[in-house]
């Protein structure tokens, strides 16, 4: 494999997958010239005059959509490891003796497992998506044919309108839809609140496919995916489990030292004049994140503050902040409980959200990049305050990418981390895979003090006095390595398991294989 | 063998020795972090296998992501037990805060970590205790007792606390001696004594401990805190209080005591409301600070808050804690109030300006003003400070 290195310093491969690859060239440095990509023209003489497109069953559709080998099958995540969808539409495929497939989902969970058979046996090729948990240790041990390729959520938006990915036949699980394919995750059995991760696939796929477990008669209000893109309507029995669909992590942590972090983030926020009346802030699912955001509402109920809005991921804390009026809209991507799924039904306030207008870098601007203060999680950080999120320190893929990359974008990002987690330090010389360029990130909140990257001198000048135990990130790292030891540097990969893509479609770096 | 594995055990390991009579070391490392530290642990354990002079031995170790201290500590308990060397493996003792004089010590606060749970230690002082009680006696079962003691004596010089006083509960006599000689030389502040019920168990202790640090050429003075937990404790309590002027506290354990009594705890506490009145006047005739139990229902701060002030209001100067999340509640609840650090630098400015005037009375408003009044509030402003409340603290 030819590798070429990229304006991070970092080794990239030239082709992935048999693709031409750009490697990464700086933040806001690629600007493709050209056209959106564009489906087929489409014409109302092909489609039933009287708007129902309904088939019998996932097996017809998929025939009717032309499934055959080397297809690119797209799925969401909206239903997490409650899922049943996705891996149905892969048992058709392998029961059609269908190979070569390439799956392209918005985000992959432990339930999609069960698909590892079909990695090996050669029904799917290989994945274009997060690979977290199972699929990405078996990914990491060199199980799958072709080379991963994660992307961000709006880095996924960004390749299928940049027409970087073409897909075929996209299968879209709907909790609730018409006929015609108009389709909400708002109400039914499979309830998720919204659908914002499907929406390119509708946009751009050759083939869509609408698959819901409540089928009403048309109108389907609201539309959150819009009929007009939809070849056929699918009724099943069910689409997901309905109790690992609103179950993310949705607690907030009860571990004393990471309270501590989540307490000393906030009042970081608060010392640096962030948290004011008319501000916004967006915190992760993670159960220290959760806990930031809990600390927020202390100091904005103290301090008779009201967010303009706060960006989901929505949750029972955010909703309840929502209720009391301590947030005037919630811009929800995704809703991970089910006090999230029924605010945004019935509040007018709770907004959903997708992608494309909160993520896309490819547009005229997003959501994200007006957002005061986003809160995220890191696995490493280095001393160049550039992090990890994908890979741990042992090289093994564990997570995906999610909103991370389009959240740093953020006007001040911040990444409460432990110094060190079971004698592994978090901040390090180099961090095992780049995810994000430390240009872009600005604060590591540790247990054990505060780093605030040197580009931020605003910041810097705001917290000082404040009591705040500021540090160096050198000072940080060399606190971790004495208490752990100075970790050996890994032998170097060698062979491509994943690549990692940058939010415009360039390779900012690449995963290997974990020798065993 | 010794040490711990398994899915939900952390920062700790498990290791066992066997010894043989040829074919060199031999060590299995099973490690979560072999890809970073792999090398070093090895290098670690075949120094510590030559300083105990083993040549040939099978060693297999499951590692948990255990600190360097740990490690050593586990093989140490695991060499000790297939043979007879009493030869302790020392890390070199890392350098730490040096603590107020022992008089000038608060100890609102003592976070209890189990002596044989390496994760708990590593932590426990970024939530700032005032001390931290590491334990030998109720939380470590007693066939680890041995390494227990090892790893304890291992955190005393390698985990840094972060300023909090350092304690080691004991067992009980008599294997409380031999706990107490093994830490006392390194870096433990003060030991606590448990289930105390006469002078001479603290004059024991504090007899083995001397000769210890005699022997060792070791200066420092080691402090010591009984625990009262019987009825005939609480007899004794003057006594044991007054025992060596290096008994700095004394608390009083109600689980146990009530156990004595016959009785169960209540909330309210009526049962050892003797008791405890009886500890705290004990400790203030003798000059020492009285200590309160610790209350157990970690998810109820509202209740422990409560608890605190109660404590407070008695006499009590402190309280022990088994969650790091009862700290900064119990600071709460010892935290004097705006409008008593007001009247305590009302008393004290006017104490002062009447002696610099050399007036024999004192009087504040229609109340008289005398020596103990005058005492009451320096110690008021003594935790005001502490607590950073008084004006000059703040700019």
């Amino acid at each position: 494999m030819k590798f070429t290195e990229n304006a991070a310093g970092r080794k990239v491969p030239v082709m992935v997958n048999g693709q031409e690859m750009v490697p990464y060239k700086g933040v806001g440095k690629h600007k493709p010239a050209g056209r959106k990509h564009a489906p087929a023209i489409a014409s109302c003489a092909d489609y039933p005059a009287d708007g129902n497109k309904r088939v019998d069953n996932l097996r017809e559709a998929l025939v009717k959509a032309g499934l055959t080998d080397g297809m690119t099958i797209s799925t969401h995540h909206h239903f997490r490891n409650g899922d049943l969808l996705a891996n149905r539409v892969f048992d058709i495929a392998h029961e059609m003796g269908v190979k070569g497939l390439r799956w392209f989902p918005s985000a992959s969970f432990p339930c999609h497992a069960h698909l590892i058979k079909y990695l090996e046996d050669g029904t799917i090729h290989h994945i274009q998506g997060s690979m977290n948990g199972p699929l990405g240790k078996f990914v990491s041990e060199g199980g799958m044919q072709g080379t991963g390729v994660l992307r961000s959520h709006g880095g996924r938006y960004q390749a299928i309108q940049d027409g970087e990915v073409t897909i075929d036949i996209a299968v879209i699980g709907a909790p609730t839809a018409d006929p015609f394919g108009n389709a909400n995750g708002l109400y039914g059995n499979s309830a998720c609140g919204l659908l914002g991760f499907a929406l390119a696939d509708s946009q751009y796929a050759d083939k869509v496919i609408v698959v819901t477990d409540n089928m009403v008669e048309f109108p389907c209000i609201p539309w959150q995916i819009q009929g007009n893109y939809v070849d056929f309507t699918v009724q099943v029995d069910k689409l997901g489990d309905p109790e690992q669909i609103v179950s993310g992590t949705t607690e907030i942590t009860r571990s004393p030292d990471r309270l501590l972090l989540a307490e000393l983030t906030a009042t970081f926020c608060d010392a640096a004049g962030i948290i004011r009346d008319g501000f916004s802030f967006q915190s992760g699912a993670g159960g220290t994140s959760l806990a930031v955001g809990e600390y927020f509402r202390k100091i904005m109920q103290e301090k008779n503050i009201r967010a303009r809005f706060a960006r989901g991921g929505s949750n029972k804390y955010l909703v309840s902040m929502l209720r009391d009026g301590l947030v005037e809209y919630i811009l929800d991507g995704q809703t991970f409980d089910l006090d999230g799924v029924q605010s945004m039904a019935q509040n007018a306030g709770h907004v959903w959200t997708s992608p494309f207008t909160s993520y896309n870098y490819h547009g005229k601007g997003n959501f994200a990049g007006m957002v005061d203060v986003v809160i995220l999680g890191a696995t490493e950080v280095d001393t160049d305050f550039n992090a990890n999120v994908v890979t741990h320190s042992d090289g093994y893929l564990l997570h995906g990418l999610g909103g991370w990359q389009n959240c740093l974008f953020s006007k001040t990002v911040i990444l409460p981390v432990p110094l060190f987690r079971d004698r592994i330090p978090v901040i390090r010389d180099r961090v095992t895979t780049l995810c994000g360029p430390g240009e872009l990130i600005d604060v590591i909140v540790t247990e054990r003090g505060i780093a605030i990257n040197p580009l931020r001198k605003d910041l810097l000048e705001k917290v000082e006095g404040a009591g705040l135990p500021i540090r160096t990130i050198q000072e940080l790292k060399e606190e971790a390595e004495s208490i752990c030891g100075v970790p050996q540097t890994p032998a170097p990969g060698e062979e491509v398991a994943a690549v990692i893509k940058w939010v415009d479609g360039t390779l900012l770096d690449t995963v290997y294989r974990v020798k065993s | 063998m010794a040490g711990n594995t398994g899915d939900k055990v952390r920062s700790d390991c498990w290791v066992s020795v066997t010894l043989n009579d040829h074919g060199g070391p031999r060590v299995h490392l099973t490690s979560k972090v072999s890809s970073i530290y792999g090398e070093s642990i090895h290098a670690l354990f075949s120094e510590v296998l030559e300083f105990y002079g083993i040549s040939d031995a099978e060693v297999t170790i499951m590692d948990s992501g255990a600190l360097p201290h740990v490690l050593a500590a586990r093989l140490e308990a695991a060499i000790r037990k297939v043979s007879n060397t009493r030869k302790a493996f020392l890390l070199p003792e890392i350098g730490r805060k040096v603590l107020p004089a022992p008089g000038d010590r608060f100890r609102m606060s003592r976070l209890y970590l189990p002596g044989n749970n390496p994760a708990m230690m590593i932590n426990a002082g970024i939530h700032e205790p005032d001390g931290i009680i590491l334990d030998l006696e109720d939380s470590v079962a007693p066939d680890r007792k041995d390494e227990a003691r090892i790893l304890v004596r291992n955190a005393l010089r390698n985990v840094d606390f972060y300023g909090a006083e350092r304690m080691v509960r004991i067992n009980q006599l008599p294997l409380g001696l031999e706990d107490a000689a093994v830490v006392a030389p390194h870096g433990a502040d003060l030991l606590l004594i448990p289930k105390c019920e006469e002078a001479w168990q603290v004059q024991k202790v504090e007899e083995v401990v001397r000769a210890t640090m005699d022997s060792e050429g070791i200066k420092r003075e080691i402090l010591y805190m009984p625990i009262i937990e019987s009825a005939l404790g609480v007899e004794n309590a003057f006594k044991i209080a007054t025992a060596s002027k290096n008994v700095v506290a004394m608390a009083i354990g109600l689980e146990d005591f009530t156990a004595d009594l016959g009785v169960a705890r209540t909330q309210q506490g009526t049962e050892s409301f003797y008791a405890r009145t009886r500890i705290v006047n004990a400790c203030k005739a003798a000059g020492i600070q009285p200590i309160d139990s610790v209350y157990s229902d970690v998810a109820n701060m509202e209740g422990l808050l409560e608890n605190v002030k109660a404590s407070a209001a008695l006499g009590f100067e402190g309280m022990g804690c088994i969650h790091p999340g009862q700290i900064r509640v119990i600071h709460e609840g010892f935290k004097p109030s705006a409008t008593d650090i007001e009247k305590a630098l009302e008393i004290t400015a006017a104490y002062k300006e009447v002696r610099e005037k050399g007036l024999g009375v004192v009087s504040l408003g229609s109340k008289m003003i005398d020596a103990p009044v005058v005492k009451r509030a320096e110690q008021i402003l003594l935790l005001a400070k502490k607590f950073k409340l008084l004006a000059t603290d703040r700019s």
